[in-house]
């Protein structure tokens, strides 16, 4: 099935697009509505929690280029060492503009 | 039911507050939302349309990739597909908002949902596990990515980028450190350890193996599947005194 991108098929498309994510951001708490939060549920969507941003943040080092590991692993150590946000950010944008700038 | 079973108050100076805390990051946002307003219109959208969608969609990741499936006529079920694939980690970030989402009138919960977005979850997950209950952030927070996201796709399809090479400030690392950031601020036990490390070798053989924008739930499900089999020592307690 296509639509064509007329005015009236980019709106329907739009609305498609909108529709969807609409789902993926109530989905979740729709679900969990449905469970009992025990214990080990918890446990389970505060590590999970957590681990969504490892699961973004890992595979975007692997696929990047030198800049982009450069940008992250200067964040981690930075945020290890000062435990402030936004000095680890900068140093770490600041360490992917450099490595892009030398090579 | 009466209003005052729903135990959370939104605290409108706080959401002021969140709103001006994430001014800084949105600045950024509004250099993507630029990039985004020019790959839009490139693609053949019509400005205002560019700015419907990134209005209604805001989830700036599945419109690039949108985008780039454009033509004179579009596949309905790949844009589906694809929208929902990328999308799918609102999913896993909503649920892990519920322990304090459940205390929100209904109403109210699912129209701070439709603010939730990365960076403001990142803020709110992380302080949660901090032992911090903080919605307002979703709410003003939400509101300042928005507007940035807004304002941006405005410049991008008016005025097109806004600088001739935005990478070549690292600029596109700016969310990925960000959430690294608020990764690394969390708590940090032995058992998080442990789930950090399946769920970066889990979501690196979901990209490698899996279809394509699976590899953030894969990795975030392997990862909490570690807490849900490994619980901290008094939730351990607590749930063999469930038990009993």
């Amino acid at each position: 099935m296509t639509i064509e991108t007329t005015t009236a098929g980019v709106l329907a498309l739009i609305a498609i697009m909108a529709l969807v994510t609409l789902v993926t951001r109530f989905g979740g708490v729709f679900a969990m509505s449905f469970v009992r939060i025990s214990p080990r549920i918890e446990s389970f969507i505060n590590t999970m929690a957590s681990s969504v941003l490892i699961a973004i943040v890992v595979p975007m080092a692997f696929s990047g280029d030198a800049g982009a590991v450069a940008a992250l692993s200067v964040t981690a150590v930075t945020m290890l060492a000062l435990r402030k946000p936004l000095p680890a950010i900068g140093a770490g944008i600041a360490a992917a503009g450099l490595v892009r700038y030398l090579f | 039911m009466s209003v005052a079973s729903y135990a959370y108050q939104i605290q409108p100076h706080k959401v002021r507050q969140e709103f001006f805390r994430l001014f800084p990051i949105s600045l950024f946002v509004v250099a993507f939302g630029a990039a985004f307003g020019l790959a839009a219109t490139q693609q053949g959208l019509l400005p205002l349309e560019a700015m419907l969608m990134s209005t209604t969609v805001f989830a700036g990741a599945s419109q690039f990739a949108a985008t780039d499936m454009w033509g004179t006529e579009v596949s309905v079920l790949p844009l589906i597909a694809v929208v929902f694939a990328i999308n799918s980690r609102h999913l896993l970030m909503g649920a892990s908002l519920y322990p304090m989402l459940k205390d929100v009138a209904p109403l109210k919960r699912y129209g701070l949902l439709l603010l939730l977005t990365d960076a403001n979850w990142a803020v709110s997950a992380q302080e949660y596990q901090n032992g911090r209950r903080n919605l307002e952030v979703i709410l003003g927070g939400g509101l300042v990515l928005w507007l940035a996201w807004l304002v941006g796709t405005w410049l991008g399809v008016y005025f097109g980028g806004l600088l001739q090479d935005p990478k070549s400030l690292g600029l596109d690392m700016v969310l990925g450190c960000f959430l690294l950031a608020m990764a690394l601020g969390g708590k940090k036990s032995p058992r998080v350890l442990v789930a950090w490390g399946v769920a970066a070798l889990a979501s690196l053989a979901a990209w490698k193996w899996l279809p394509p924008h699976t590899h953030v739930v894969a990795g975030a499900l392997a990862g909490g599947l570690i807490g849900y089999f490994w619980l901290d020592q008094p939730q351990a307690a607590a749930q063999e005194g469930e038990q009993a």
